[in-house]
């Protein structure tokens, strides 16, 4: 506001002597202006939402904090509940044994192949989700291509689609880039002569990579195994397409509340109990995922 | 590492780039199948689900749908990415860590929840099934992106130059229209492609938001999937595919020859 009283008033004569001194003051108050129309949109789409959503838990059809007795009260909610966990920590381990390799790879090749590496965890960041998803229907379902490759080998069939581990396997595709990238990003800062430090002075290949690489590697570690679960969490298109009743996950129950039942209340209380559970995970995690910058700032 | 080792971790890696890579494939054949069916291995070979793809109204017009949203959302969370960028690249570290960690939220709040919450409020404000309530909850979902790639342009930019330019003389707005903007244009292009991209391709807000008048095409894509076996969801992927590639290797080509010069 005063900047534009000054420019109406000041005209042109003035304005040029203001330049100089004009950055330091920009500094100091300038800046925020800029971000607040981000800030506000924040607000309208994502404060105000939220905000409906807890207060819904508790309002209706009545105050009171009967839609969080009846969730913790409920064994189907609480075996759904269980399951998310389950399900997500699965993606994150699935992730993590086909990650870690990945990523190292990627630190101990040529530029020519790490480019071909990196490629291939972006390539799927650019095909649509639902059509990935879609690409997952037909590769698991009984008359899909693993069940006909089995079949032609002669090994009978599994089940895959509408179970748990088939839901697993479509999340754990979608999410391994991000397992890949943190891990990656850590795994390039690793000096490598620690490794052969170590080894020249007796440690076996083993022992070197859990007592030398391991810890130095685990930022990444922590870091993409917490963005992994978090994001498995709140899953919702993979579990409803692949998975079938015995793999509900929650963000599914919350949708069914809402959109079929219409019951605000019930579905805004497991919404609340999803975003602390997300929320509470990245409170503890962030610290462990900052140890990299804090090892580059004591260098 | 021994050779034997080397081998195993080779064949490891191999085997996840396939398994990241492979399904995207998996869609084009079936996108030619002659029966109506996403059967594998598909039978026969016909342009019929491409040709539906054009011809279909439901398909065009969810199209069409989605390429306005996604286009306007881009083009409004670049702007104010950017701005948000600006501003927190000039404050204190401490306030500018903050307001970063509170306008990237939006990509890890629970997607459902997100959409519920959406859902009622724009209930409340005859937002739902509008063009406007598509664009206000996709810019918010995509700023984050913008943010980060123009902050990350903003971190190698010379501060330096800009103020070499107005001690030349240059205003303020000549400054950054000619001396910043041009060294941060990689960034804004990369945040606006990637807002395209994360408007386009949203589906659970937009599941909730939706309404028979407007219609994206993820919504139309997840009501096929799940209503019946119609290969012409794999001819929109096909093309889907296609067009993403081209957006991005032509990206590649422009972003290697600016690195060269």
């Amino acid at each position: 506001m005063a900047g534009s009283d000054i420019a109406a008033t000041g005209g042109r004569t003035a304005s040029a002597p203001a330049a100089a001194g004009e950055p330091r003051r920009r500094l100091s108050g300038g800046p925020f202006w800029l971000v607040v129309p981000a800030l506000l949109l924040l607000v309208a789409v994502l404060g105000l939402p939220l905000a409906m959503i807890v207060m819904r838990s508790f309002a209706e059809p009545r105050w009171g904090l009967q839609n969080y007795f009846w969730f913790f009260g409920t064994p189907v909610n609480l075996i759904v509940l269980q399951r998310t966990f389950v399900i997500s920590a699965w993606v994150a381990v699935v992730c993590l044994v086909c990650g870690y390799p990945y990523a190292y790879v990627m630190t101990a090749v040529g530029p020519k192949l790490r480019l071909a590496l990196i490629l291939c965890v972006l390539v799927p960041f650019w095909v649509s989700g639902v059509v990935r998803t879609l690409a997952w229907v037909i590769l698991l379902q009984d008359s899909g291509v693993i069940n006909s490759v089995l079949r032609g080998l002669g090994l009978g069939s599994v089940r895959l689609i509408r179970t748990q581990t088939g839901v697993v396997i479509g999340m754990a595709q979608v999410l391994l880039p991000f397992m890949i990238l943190p891990l990656y990003s850590v795994m390039k800062t690793i000096d490598l002569r620690l490794v052969q430090a170590a080894r020249s002075l007796g440690a076996s290949p083993a022992r070197a990579f859990l007592q030398v690489y391991l810890p130095l590697s685990l930022p990444g570690v922590y870091a993409g195994a917490i963005i992994v679960f978090i994001l498995a969490l709140g899953f919702y298109i993979t579990p409803a397409l692949l998975g079938g009743p015995r793999s509900t996950m929650l963000s599914t129950l919350i949708q069914n509340q809402v959109l079929s039942l219409l019951n605000w209340g019930r579905g805004g209380a497991m919404g609340v109990v999803l975003l602390i559970a997300t929320f509470v995970l990245l409170a503890i995690a962030a610290p462990l995922m900052r140890q990299p910058h804090r090892q580059g700032e004591r260098r | 590492m021994k050779l034997p080792s080397r081998i195993l971790l080779g064949l490891f890696c191999l085997l996840v780039a396939v398994w990241l890579v492979a399904p995207t494939f998996v869609v084009v054949p079936m996108s030619f199948n002659e029966k109506k069916s996403l059967a594998f291995p598909p039978d026969g070979f016909s342009w019929q689900w491409y040709h539906n793809f054009f011809t279909n109204t439901d398909w065009s017009s969810s199209f069409f749908s989605s390429l306005k949203v996604a286009t306007v959302t881009a083009l409004v969370a670049t702007v104010l990415g950017t701005l948000a960028a600006f501003g927190l690249d000039r404050m204190k570290s401490r306030a500018s860590g903050v307001l970063r960690a509170l306008l990237i939220t939006p990509m890890v709040v629970p997607g459902v929840v997100l959409a519920v919450g959406i859902y009622a409020v724009y209930l409340d404000t005859h937002l739902v099934g509008t063009m406007t309530g598509f664009v206000l909850a996709h810019t918010m979902l995509a700023i984050p992106f913008v943010i980060i790639a123009v902050s990350a342009s903003l971190e190698v930019f010379d501060r330096r130059l800009e103020v070499a330019a107005t001690s030349l003389g240059a205003s303020r707005l000549t400054a950054f229209r000619t001396v910043t903007l041009p060294l941060i244009a990689p960034g804004m292009l990369s945040g606006l492609l990637f807002a395209f991209v994360t408007s386009f391709d949203e589906i659970i807000v937009a599941l909730f938001i939706t309404s028979p008048y407007l219609k994206t095409l993820p919504v139309q894509i997840y009501s096929s999937i799940t209503r019946d076996a119609d290969p012409t969801v794999a001819a929109v992927g096909t093309i889907l595919f296609l067009v993403t590639s081209l957006v991005i290797g032509a990206g590649l080509i422009i972003g290697s020859r600016q690195g060269r010069r």
